[in-house]
């Protein structure tokens, strides 16, 4: 195995979504004072990429489009054990969808060179649509497996992967190079050590910008995205909220008689 | 043979020749957005002798359907789907592409996206026609606190996934038979991870998304002894059990009941939610329920805020005495 790559997405933290405001004037959500962590999925994809490396070696990478505050995130998946990381950082890259993130992974997967393993998370907990993964594989004409809940390595340099289906699994097997997204029944994620941070502050965190990427305008950011928003609001919930007052009984009795109203008995 | 196939799409998901619900239910959405844009509806049916599932598609509100039936696609591969499905979408040029967001669909359309380069939007809950005939797509973003409006306005086909549950499918009626079958062209290498063993098991409840009546339990009822009442009321009404996060973390529930972000979506005909707090993980999974009768023993509990009825009780006085009353009414 020559490399592994950790797809990484920092979110911000969830603990604090209740936290987030919209600005009225502009429609953009403010999420000042709000910490980034690691997208909780992806640290399910950094230990994957850790016990691999454990059995296989190689280098285990961590990858992400982000700005460039995102160092200090990207700093904790080092202390988690991985080796080195790469941040694609440029104003050009903002706004962009799902398509124009996965040209620019692509693109970061390509300046790494030959990459055995690419490892996302199965979806961010902030976006939630789960589309990077296969789009990033078919940009690097590389096939792809999502929603992954165990890992096999065949002696042969192929991989058994276990995926989720409704109500069941499916069994594959498939050769390296691939892009796989895990859900987090995989594994664990392993507890940061002390030496573990210390040992990051010394890791190499590469940051690329489009100069070096040389992606094309036209597939990236805002523009380059095919998708565009056109409307954004804060979801409000319109009910009767009607309490039912009285005994127990008489509480009972008055839900019954609604239950019976909507014709459900 | 109804010649306009470059209308409305829908991925019709088949695995073991069994369709998948949102299938037809995304047909229902597909038939509303045709009618209203002088459009047709075309189901595409990938497989391997499914062909007798045409007709199904066909009565449930598509014009023609655009059958590839051919051994390699007997057991989904991603690979070769994405493959035909691309080839497609480049033979017919359809203006809409709508797909399931199942374990399936989550995986193929993205893909199938990156390959002809549009756009495509995640888990739907609304689907509307803008100006031009654009396809304005609603999502739920931020754990749902927040909905957007995704267009796409210069690339084609214009894709979403939807979740199941959300579009109703129409009721059936007998329409002519307008089906293609189409040629399946792949190569012989290359077409990705081959598939071992497939092993599904049949569900012990009605799926969640398709109960008239759910009742949901939190972390609030406590114990596995106390979660039996909230079995017994779904088991009255003939519904199904759904729970919020901490219910699947005990053990409980299992993980296919949860209800939220990152569980089901429901929109039952009634939802009954007993020792919830009403966190929007949750709430988002719930709020478009027909009807909502809460039951917490805090006063302020957020549910509230969601609920049509409302009742400030312990549930544990509350429960069994409404499975007595019911089952009393029932026996009337
Ligand atoms: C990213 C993320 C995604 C998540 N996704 C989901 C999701 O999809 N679905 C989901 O459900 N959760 C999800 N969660 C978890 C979610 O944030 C909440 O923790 C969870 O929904 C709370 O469940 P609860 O209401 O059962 O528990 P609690 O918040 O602990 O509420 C228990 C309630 O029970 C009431 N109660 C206690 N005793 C009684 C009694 N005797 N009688 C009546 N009422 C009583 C209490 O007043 C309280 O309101 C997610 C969390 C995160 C961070």
């Amino acid at each position: 195995m020559e490399r592994i790559i950790v797809c990484l997405k920092p979110v911000p933290d969830p603990k604090q979504w209740d936290e987030v405001s919209m600005d009225p004037e502009t429609q953009t959500l403010i999420r000042e004072g709000i910490a980034s962590v690691i997208n909780p999925l992806d640290k399910h994809a950094i230990e994957a990429a850790l016990s691999i490396q454990g059995v296989l070696g190689g280098e285990v990478v961590l990858l992400s489009m982000a700005p460039p505050s995102a160092a200090s995130t990207l700093r904790e998946g080092l202390a988690m054990g991985a080796d080195r990381a790469v941040l694609l950082s440029d104003r050009m890259f903002a706004g962009s969808d799902t398509l124009a993130t996965a040209h620019v992974l692509a693109a970061g997967c390509r300046w790494l060179g030959d990459n055995d393993l690419i490892i996302c998370g199965n979806m961010s907990i902030d976006g939630s649509t789960a589309q990077v993964g296969s789009q990033l594989a078919e940009l690097l004409d590389l096939p792809n497996i999502m929603h992954v809940i165990d890992l096999d390595l065949g002696e042969d340099g192929s991989m058994v992967v276990t995926r989720k289906i409704e109500h069941g699994f499916a069994r594959l097997r498939g050769a390296l190079p691939l892009v796989i997204s895990v859900r987090k029944e995989l594994n664990k994620p392993r507890y940061t050590s002390f030496t573990g941070i210390l040992a990051a502050e010394s890791k190499e965190i590469k940051v690329l910008s489009n100069e070096d990427l040389k992606i094309s305008p036209e597939v990236i950011g805002i523009d380059g995205s095919p998708t565009k928003m056109a409307g954004i609001e804060l979801r409000r919930f319109e009910r009767a909220r009607e309490k039912l007052d009285g005994s127990v009984d008489e509480i009972v009795e008055s839900l019954a008689g609604r239950i019976y109203q909507y014709g459900i008995i | 043979m109804s010649g306009d196939m470059n209308g409305i799409w829908v991925f019709a998901e088949q695995r073991g020749g069994e369709l998948h619900e949102v299938s037809l239910e995304l047909l229902g959405k597909a038939r509303e957005l045709a009618d209203e844009a002088g459009k047709k509806v075309t189901a595409i049916l990938l497989g391997h002798d499914i062909r007798s599932l045409s007709q199904l598609l066909l009565n449930h509100g598509a014009d023609s359907v655009l059958v590839g039936d051919d051994p390699r696609l007997k057991t989904y591969r991603l690979i070769p789907y994405a493959r035909v499905m691309a080839s497609l979408v480049h033979t017919y040029d359809p203006e809409i592409l709508l797909m399931g967001a199942t374990y399936m669909g989550v995986e193929l359309a993205p893909r199938v996206a990156a390959k002809v380069r549009t756009g495509l939007s995640a888990h739907c809950i609304d689907l509307r026609l803008g100006e031009k005939g654009q396809l304005l797509q609603v999502v739920p973003g931020w754990g749902g606190g927040v909905i957007a409006t995704i267009a796409c306005p210069d690339h084609r086909p214009q894709m979403a996934t939807v979740m199941p549950g959300i579009m109703k499918a129409l009721s059936a009626i007998e329409r002519e038979d307008t089906v293609k079958e189409i040629e399946i062209d792949l190569p012989e290498k290359g077409l990705g991870p081959e598939v071992l063993e497939v092993k599904r098991e049949k569900p012990d409840q009605l799926p969640l998304e398709k109960a008239e009546v759910v009742v949901a339990g939190g972390w609030g009822i406590g114990s596995q002894e106390d979660w039996k009442m909230i079995e017994s009321l779904a088991e009255l009404f003939g519904g199904s059990v759904g729970a919020t996060r901490p219910p699947v973390d005990e053990g409980w529930a299992e993980e296919g009941q949860m209800i939220g972000q990152s569980g089901k979506t429901v929109r039952p005909k009634l939802y009954i939610g007993i020792g919830i707090s009403g966190v929007m993980h949750h709430v988002v999974g719930m709020d478009q329920s027909e009807h909502i009768i809460t039951i917490n023993s805090d006063p302020d509990a957020e549910i509230f805020d969601t609920s049509d009825v409302i009742v400030v009780e312990d549930f544990r006085k509350v429960v069994p005495k409404l499975i007595d009353e019911i089952r009393a009414r029932l026996k009337k």
